[in-house]
């Protein structure tokens, strides 16, 4: 374990910036979010951004390719660029979680090539939690905010940060900020990490357990009576699955420029009522099939497809961005406590 | 702190489903946190007892449920609207988007709604309770041994702050003492906006709608889009767009939907409170307002039932478009 000073870090992210593109969550009008480095760009102390650090890899719009049409014959131009290096600075247990998650979706076979690339190319650095919120459920997942993964991982301190590196990018990393830091050994971490485990155990949501949802319960919930109740006030809006970390739908449409086409992708959301049109009509016609998907989903749909595994991380981002304030913790207490029989 | 209690609501909301006058209650309901109240529907006097709120965090306008709520049943469906609810109630019966008939409207008081985010930044993470008592919160929060207190007014909803009427304009019947339509600084911003160079106001703009991230929260929350299928989800309108291509597209929405809603925007002020990324939204529909009232005399959507917009009627002392430019710099 090596560490280093808070007040260096200007220096240690200018070093990382000279190497390669840093981006890092920074204060901003709405509450923090990822920015990229330059010199005077200060770090934030949020507990997190309010988008999470999906568009890294998965932007909410890329161009995919264009289209060149002449005479009988169709060009498709590759549009893309060649891929940079880059850091995510700061990235908190959950979001990281969340990398796996979009893992399990973009890079089995058919390899999303986007995706992929943006990957190989990013260094995860993650940053363990010191003061979780009332909205924090990651231990429902059985995420330790205290021990993320990632790259390389960093403890913060009163006075101090403190890097692990667990990869070879992590070592790569670590290597090019080597004469900014120093050896040292991992107490203050364990005092750090015990003090805020005590934090973690006393939050609101501390107790949420997800052990009646996963794999193949979907006869389970599908028809249960509590989707009417508890989709009954649902906006129709997107705004949890747009700060979601793990939500990974997309549309991908063709845009007449006038003289070609460019074919894009933009994040969806199953909360629109068009997600699922389709050329003989809308299988979900109303709001309460739309909500029950996004839940099934996270709950049930992709536990069953990818060996039990959530695809919520508790991050508690819907729980503060949800306009009527309904979110996953609510489907899970309504719809859990009555899943005992 | 509110003035009128809870019990008061609960009481009246289970006289009225007793007799007979509604089979239905539309309140707010209790959550998980100290403030994450949600919109429901309650049909006996068990769920209310058990998870029916008011406290300082039902911001929430009921008005727009009303179009889903009554084509529902034949019986009549309780909603307790607070005074700012009941502009956007009686717009959109202008709009003859709910049958009145099924509705059994009771108005309620309101001293200001708290604004969660401003909460979070003033007590820090860790919420665990909020008690009111009289202009103060007492903050609870996993990192404190003592609640904190925080004068409510700090924490307030703009629109709060701002309050245009604490009189109701529609209801069956009234809870509490009737208040009065408020002088309001809700314009002062915009003055700020207009004093502004056109460059710097549009550099604000940019700044702003750059951070919207097309998740259509303010306008699916918006009591004046009622359309049954907007433009932008039509995918056969040949203007959806799901995500904004660039700096233009994220301006051309909501300035669309502002000249949508101009003349009929009462200034609720949902769509800033629901803004997940705090773009102050409202500030383009006051400007509109601010604009119909300065050339057409000032005109309050939903202040009364039927009334014409001026932008919807025609009278040959209006203004011409021309005195209008003539008159700018």
């Amino acid at each position: 374990m090596r560490k280093c000073s808070l007040s260096e870090m200007n220096k240690v992210f200018a070093r990382i910036a000279s190497a390669q593109k840093l981006y890092l969550p920074v204060d901003g009008e709405a509450g923090a979010e990822y920015k990229l480095w330059e010199e005077g760009t200060e770090w934030s102390n949020a507990l997190n951004t309010v988008k999470s650090p999906k568009d890294f890899f998965f932007p909410q719009l890329e161009n995919l390719m264009e289209f060149k049409v002449t005479g009988k014959s169709i060009e498709v131009i590759d549009t893309r660029k060649a891929s940079e290096d880059f850091v995510v600075f700061g990235v908190r247990a959950c979001d990281v979680k969340s990398f796996e998650v979009l893992d399990r979706v973009f890079l089995v076979d058919p390899v999303d090539s986007y995706y992929a690339t943006r990957r190989e190319h990013g260094t995860i650095v993650s940053l363990a939690c010191t003061r979780p919120t009332e909205t924090c459920f990651c231990r429902t997942f059985g995420i330790d905010a205290t021990e993320p993964q990632g790259d390389v991982v960093t403890w913060k301190t009163e006075t101090q940060l403190f890097f692990e590196a667990k990869t070879q990018k992590g070592q790569a990393f670590m290597s090019l900020i080597e004469d900014l830091t120093e050896e040292c050994d991992g107490s203050e971490v364990e005092a750090q990490k015990e003090k805020t485990g005590k934090i973690l155990a006393r939050l609101p949501l501390a107790n949420l357990s997800a052990d009646a949802f996963g794999a193949d319960k979907t006869d389970k919930f599908f028809n249960a009576p509590e989707w009417k109740t508890l989709s009954e006030a649902c906006l129709g809006c997107g705004t949890c699955t747009f700060v979601c970390p793990t939500c990974q739908c997309y549309d991908i449409k063709d845009f007449s420029t006038g003289s070609g086409v460019v074919r894009f992708r933009c994040w969806d959301s199953c909360m629109y009522s068009d997600f699922t049109k389709m050329a003989h009509g809308n299988p979900r016609l109303t709001q309460l099939e739309r909500f029950r998907q996004r839940f099934m989903h996270k709950l049930v749909y992709y536990p069953t497809n990818n060996d039990g595994m959530f695809s919520c991380v508790g991050c508690g981002r819907c729980l503060s961005s949800c306009p009527i304030s309904m979110n996953i913790v609510k489907v899970m207490k309504t719809l859990g406590d009555k899943a005992d029989d | 702190m509110q003035k009128i209690t809870r019990d008061a609501l609960v009481n009246k909301a289970l006289a009225l489903l007793d007799n007979g006058t509604v089979d239905r209650v539309l309140g707010w309901k209790k959550g998980e946190l100290a403030y994450d109240v949600t919109p429901a529907v309650f049909t006996d006097g068990k769920s209310i007892g058990e998870g029916f709120v008011w406290n300082d965090f039902c911001g929430a306008n009921f008005s727009k449920y009303l179009i889903a709520e009554t084509k529902k049943t034949g019986s009549k469906v309780l909603v307790f609207l607070k005074p700012c609810d009941t502009y956007s109630f009686n717009q959109l019966l202008t709009e003859h988007r709910f049958d009145r008939e099924k509705v059994y409207a009771v108005g309620i008081p309101c001293e200001g709604m708290t604004d969660v985010h401003k909460l979070r930044a003033a007590v820090g993470e860790g919420i665990c309770n909020v008690e009111a008592d009289g202009d103060m919160l007492a903050v609870s929060t996993v990192y404190t041994d003592e609640p904190v207190n925080v004068p409510a007014a700090e924490v307030m909803l703009e629109r709060c702050l701002v309050c245009k009427s604490k009189k109701h304009v529609a209801y069956d019947e009234l809870l509490g003492e009737e208040g009065e339509v408020a002088e309001s600084a809700r314009f002062d911003q915009v003055a700020e906006l207009e004093a502004l160079t056109p460059d710097e106001r549009f550099a604000f703009w940019q700044n702003e709608l750059s951070r919207c991230i097309r998740c259509n929260a303010c306008r699916d929350v918006c009591p004046a889009c009622t359309c049954e299928k907007c433009v932008f989800n039509n995918p056969s309108s040949g203007v959806e767009n799901k995500a904004a291509a660039n700096s233009f597209e994220e301006k051309m929405f909501h300035i669309i939907r502002a000249f949508h809603v101009a003349g009929r925007c009462t200034d609720c002020g949902e769509c800033s409170r629901v803004c997940p990324q705090r773009i102050p939204l409202h500030l383009l529909n006051r400007k509109f307002i601010s604009d119909i009232d300065n050339f057409y005399g000032e005109y309050q959507a939903g202040a009364e039932v039927g009334s014409r917009a001026p932008l919807v009627n025609y009278d040959q002392d209006d203004l011409e478009p021309s005195e209008v430019f003539g008159g700018r710099e």
